[in-house]
């Protein structure tokens, strides 16, 4: 290391995003994790959440594939076994901007969704259900592997800026305009209905991650995650950094975590005295639980600010 | 980019002319407000007639439409595409399908169309759900023979659901002779200057001019007034000298279909 950047690193504390990123990109984050609890307890929460999205998508798709109608519909609505409705939040708040007030089903399956995020934890959605989580995943691994590093990164409020012109282009033109080009509905929709020249969107988003910006997709654009991530914000279920006194400063928890912002407020108590990560952007994702050889992070309550 | 989503949306609302929408579906500015792409209709359709646009295919992706020609509307009493809406872009006020509007049917080639040429394919008006209102047969002379008749499809905007059984069926090879139009491109604006004499008088019971002054007509004062057919033995017999028309008049062309 050059007397230059030794400086910088005095400055920059090392377990800030800055600083992770500074120390340059960790290729294979977990490795001592593997080691110190196997391959299985290292990838728990990966694997769950894997099982999560591909389960939800395979009861989307065995209606159209076997003739099992489970779910009927895609993301944006759909009916459960006859009887179920559930609507996506994020198109109801366009169709109600664009001005449509929909029938008592289409409510009564947003409000059910809402009312599970707001009470879970509303950016849930972008880690365990949507189907784009898996491009973007699969981005950013081949980028740690490649040591791609750098990129133009747009900033962390974009997303919300975004969400803003979702909604008053809606208003504007009266129709669900950003549902035109949406890559979340398309993606989800494509697979269960074909896809037309939606494959060129996808490659997009896994390029512009890939090449252009870090994460940038679902981190930094993504105006559904950002609605998500507002109603998420008073939400139950939150992941706690409660052995942080155990943390070896590995930075692993940093190099996976698709919001890494959020951890060090509750790992490295910046401006807070409880071990909780109660930022809103937090996916709940739990993949630093998985990549923590110390065994620092596990998922709790928002009520629970215990250490140990 | 949302900004260019809005251009894109705005540029692409133009519903190409082949792209019908479900039964119900609200006016096309309605129904893009309204439609969350979500398929329920689709998965409804007892035919698989809807499908959902893709990328692409040049209707607002993600929403529903059907093309006549390739699976036309079977036009189910129970409708279960509009059941199945959960917001509304298809309206349940539709509870009849005859009162259905997904288009309008029009013999758009006369050129072409086998009964214009004084065949009796007929095949159009007996598919139509709607037969003997939706389509009628109207027997023309055919000047051609000039002892047949001619049996011409016509459609009537009344009855007709714009199903599109009459595309799907005709039997030229190729494209149909009769397409279902949106109703926009199908029809032309009504003359609302143009008073129908023949309706004014009926609402008001009585010709609004008085009545008509009736002048005999040399050859034909033993008929009633308005009479002007022709029995076998009247008129100019064969052999008759034919008056001299200047070459090329625009009267009677020559041209027969």
């Amino acid at each position: 290391m050059s007397a230059q950047t030794t400086t910088q690193a005095r400055q920059v504390p090392p377990t800030s995003v800055r600083g992770a990123a500074m120390r340059g990109v960790v290729a294979r984050p977990g490795q001592e994790a593997i080691e110190a609890k196997g391959w299985l307890r290292a990838h728990k929460w990966l694997l769950l959440r894997r099982l999560s999205q591909l389960g939800i998508l395979a009861l989307f798709l065995v209606g159209p594939w076997f003739g099992w109608w489970v779910v009927k519909g895609n993301l944006a609505s759909s009916l459960t076994l006859g009887v179920l409705p559930l609507t996506d939040p994020f198109v109801l708040a366009q169709q109600l901007a664009a001005g449509h007030w929909p029938y008592r089903e289409a409510l009564l399956g947003g409000g059910i969704v809402l009312a599970f995020y707001l009470l879970l934890g509303g950016r849930l959605f972008c880690a365990w259900v949507c189907p784009v989580n898996l491009v973007t995943d699969a981005a950013a691994w081949l980028r740690r592997r490649l040591g791609l590093k750098g990129g133009k990164v747009p900033s962390g409020s974009t997303r919300y800026w975004l969400l803003g012109f979702v909604l008053v282009i809606a208003a504007v033109t009266g129709s669900l305009a950003w549902e035109w080009v949406n890559p979340v509905s398309m993606v989800h929709r494509g697979l269960i209905f074909g896809f037309g020249l939606a494959w060129g969107i996808v490659g997009a988003v896994f390029l512009y991650d890939l090449l252009i910006a870090p994460r940038g997709w679902c981190g930094h654009l993504c105006p559904q995650g950002a609605f998500y991530g507002l109603i998420g914000r008073s939400a139950l279920l939150r992941v706690s950094a409660a052995r942080r006194s155990a943390c070896n400063d590995c930075m692993d928890c940093f190099a996976v975590c698709p919001e890494p912002q959020v951890i060090r407020p509750a790992l490295k108590g910046a401006g807070q005295d409880h071990p909780l990560i109660l930022d809103g952007d937090c996916t709940t994702c739990g993949r630093c639980i998985d990549v923590c050889g110390k065994d620092v992070f596990r998922i709790s309550t928002r009520f629970d600010r215990s250490e140990s | 980019m949302a900004l260019a989503a809005g251009l894109y949306s705005k540029q692409a609302s133009a519903l190409p002319a082949t792209a019908l929408r479900p039964p119900g579906a609200l006016a096309e500015g309605d129904f893009l407000a309204a439609c969350v792409r979500c398929g329920l209709c689709v998965r409804d359709c007892p035919y698989d007639t809807l499908k959902l646009a893709e990328l692409g295919d040049g209707v607002a992706s993600g929403t529903p439409y059907f093309e006549a020609r390739k699976i036309p509307c079977e036009m189910c009493e129970d409708i279960p595409c509009v059941v199945a809406c959960p917001t509304g872009a298809l309206d349940r006020a539709l509870t009849d399908i005859g009162d259905a509007r997904m288009g309008l049917a029009v013999l758009i080639d006369q050129e072409n169309c086998l009964n214009f040429l004084g065949l009796r394919c007929d095949v159009c008006y007996r598919v139509c759900p709607v037969i003997d209102k939706a389509i009628t047969l109207e027997r023309i002379h055919n000047p051609r023979s000039d002892r047949h008749a001619m049996l011409l499809p016509t459609v009537h905007s009344d009855y007709c659901t714009g199903c599109g059984k009459c595309e799907k069926s005709c039997v030229l090879p190729g494209e149909s002779a009769i397409k279902v139009l949106p109703i926009r491109l199908a029809q032309g604006s009504k003359a609302e200057h143009y008073r129908r004499g023949w309706e004014e008088k009926e609402a008001a019971g009585q010709s609004l001019i008085g009545d008509q002054v009736e002048l005999p007509v040399r050859g034909l004062e033993d008929k009633a007034y308005g009479d002007t057919r022709v029995r076998p033995g009247e008129g100019p017999q064969p052999g008759d000298a034919v008056p001299a028309r200047p070459a090329g008049s625009g009267l009677d062309s020559g041209w027969k279909p």
